[in-house]
């Protein structure tokens, strides 16, 4: 074991070595070890906060769902109600109708039945006049007897 | 090798293969370690120096490879490798040093990557690389050794590098006025000035150890451990040459077991050197006294 200028030699590799470990070789290594520690940092900060809004859109999701029902159960009910109205309002224009019509014929068959006996009132007179005429054998003056015959058709 | 005599191929398993200035003034590779010794301070150890930095340049363009294509998105292989060692290294700095710094971190990731990388070379048997040496060069005796961190030579000068690190951080942290008064005026103080004036040297001494004592025991204790854990291997690889068949077997068994073991001395030498760069470097970073 002699000590030589061996000693020198292996310094100044040595020197070399850590200079360039120190320029060309930490820095790089130790900056994207951090760039990734900040990564995964930031990457679970992200995790949690996405965990957080999934929560409250959960939250929000049912909410608006029970809003949704809700609202939905409010509608079915006024439909119903509005259905019945209808029918209701249908049924008594109905009714009323009905009425008009039944008035109206009514009306009628009063008029035609009035029509009637009239025309028959006024046949009545000439059908007696011709069956007296025909029973006496005899003519009857008309205007001599025309006040008794529609004195007997009025009471027809 | 089983011509040799063990003694000659333990001491040839221990020789560098150094280069320097040979006795007829002329520079080539010292043929024996008489010859390595007799070449003084102006040598080199070219296969410690060749491994080193061959590993060396193996981390940082590896590491580098991944740093370039570093991405905060998922991560391929590499990068996740790179990544669980820079976190690691990232997290032990956190554990001991909490000022600021950017040399730091990259100096005990560069450390330890290249020291584990420098002892792994162990777990390789120790004849293998060596051989390798003996048929490229063609000289049959060729000293070749491949783990750098045996050398003393190699864990010095980091614990040098470290040490010259502490002066500095401690210097532009603490002042020089600051530096001086924490290896003067500790651990003994007095109100009066000349007890004081009597105390510094004393305390000079105590202190003067325990900042020499730092690099000093970093480098030992690597260099130590590796060193030994490469004799037990050697030891064990004698066993094959012995020509005993039982022997042999034994050898077979010893060594799986003393890499196995040795797998975990590797980590932790390279471990613990990094550690203690830190905690000394986050020490001359504080106020402490």
């Amino acid at each position: 074991m002699n000590i030589n200028a061996t000693l020198i030699g292996q310094s100044v590799a040595f020197f070399i070595f850590v200079l360039f470990c120190m320029k060309f070789v930490w820095p790089p290594v130790i900056a994207a070890l951090q760039e990734r520690q900040k990564k995964i940092a930031e990457g679970l900060d992200a995790a949690s906060r996405a965990a957080r809004d999934l929560e409250l859109a959960h939250d929000k999701v049912s909410q608006q769902l029970r809003e949704a029902k809700t609202q939905a159960a409010e509608i079915i009910e006024q439909a119903k109600k509005r259905g019945a109205q209808i029918v209701e309002e249908a049924r008594d224009q109905a009714r009323v109708e009905a009425e008009r019509v039944k008035a109206q014929a009514q009306a009628e068959i009063e008029q035609e039945l009035n029509g009637v006996k009239d025309a028959l009132r006024a046949q009545l007179g000439s059908l007696a006049v011709n069956g007296a005429e025909k029973i006496l054998g005899a003519t009857i003056d008309q205007n001599a007897h025309a006040e008794l015959v529609n004195k007997l058709a009025a009471e027809i | 090798m089983a011509a040799e005599t063990a003694s000659g191929y333990i001491q040839h398993h221990l020789q560098n293969l150094t280069f320097g200035q040979l006795p007829d003034g002329g520079w080539g590779f010292a043929h024996s370690a008489a010859e390595a010794k007799a070449m003084g301070f102006w040598a080199f150890h070219v296969d410690t120096l060749g491994w080193s930095v061959a590993l060396g340049l193996i981390f940082v363009l590896l590491f580098r490879m991944a740093a370039k294509k570093a991405t905060s998105g998922q991560p391929g292989g590499l990068q996740n490798f790179v990544e669980v060692l820079v976190e690691f290294v990232d997290g032990s700095v956190k554990d001991s040093f909490h000022g600021r710094s950017a040399v730091i971190a990259p100096l005990a990731l560069t450390i330890f990557v290249w020291v584990f990388m420098m002892n792994a070379i162990d777990l390789i048997p120790v004849d293998w690389i060596p051989q390798l040496a003996i048929m490229i060069s063609g000289d049959h005796h060729i000293p070749f050794r491949a783990v750098s961190t045996t050398d003393v030579n190699a864990t010095l000068a980091m614990a040098f590098s470290v040490f010259a690190l502490i002066i500095f951080y401690s210097i532009k942290v603490k002042g020089l006025s600051g530096f001086i008064g924490e290896l003067t005026l500790h651990p003994f103080g007095s109100k009066n000035i000349f007890v004081q004036i009597l105390l510094i040297p004393v305390n000079f001494i105590l202190e003067f150890v325990t900042l020499i004592a730092k690099p000093i025991s970093l480098a030992l204790r690597l260099f130590g451990n590796m060193y030994a854990g490469e004799l037990v291997f050697i030891l064990i690889a004698v066993m094959f040459g012995s020509g005993l068949l039982w022997l042999s077997g034994l050898g077979v068994v010893l060594q799986w077991a003393w890499a196995v073991f040795h797998i975990l001395i590797i980590t932790l030498q390279a471990f613990i050197f990094m550690v203690l760069t830190i905690v000394y470097l986050s020490m001359a970073h504080e106020d402490n006294h």
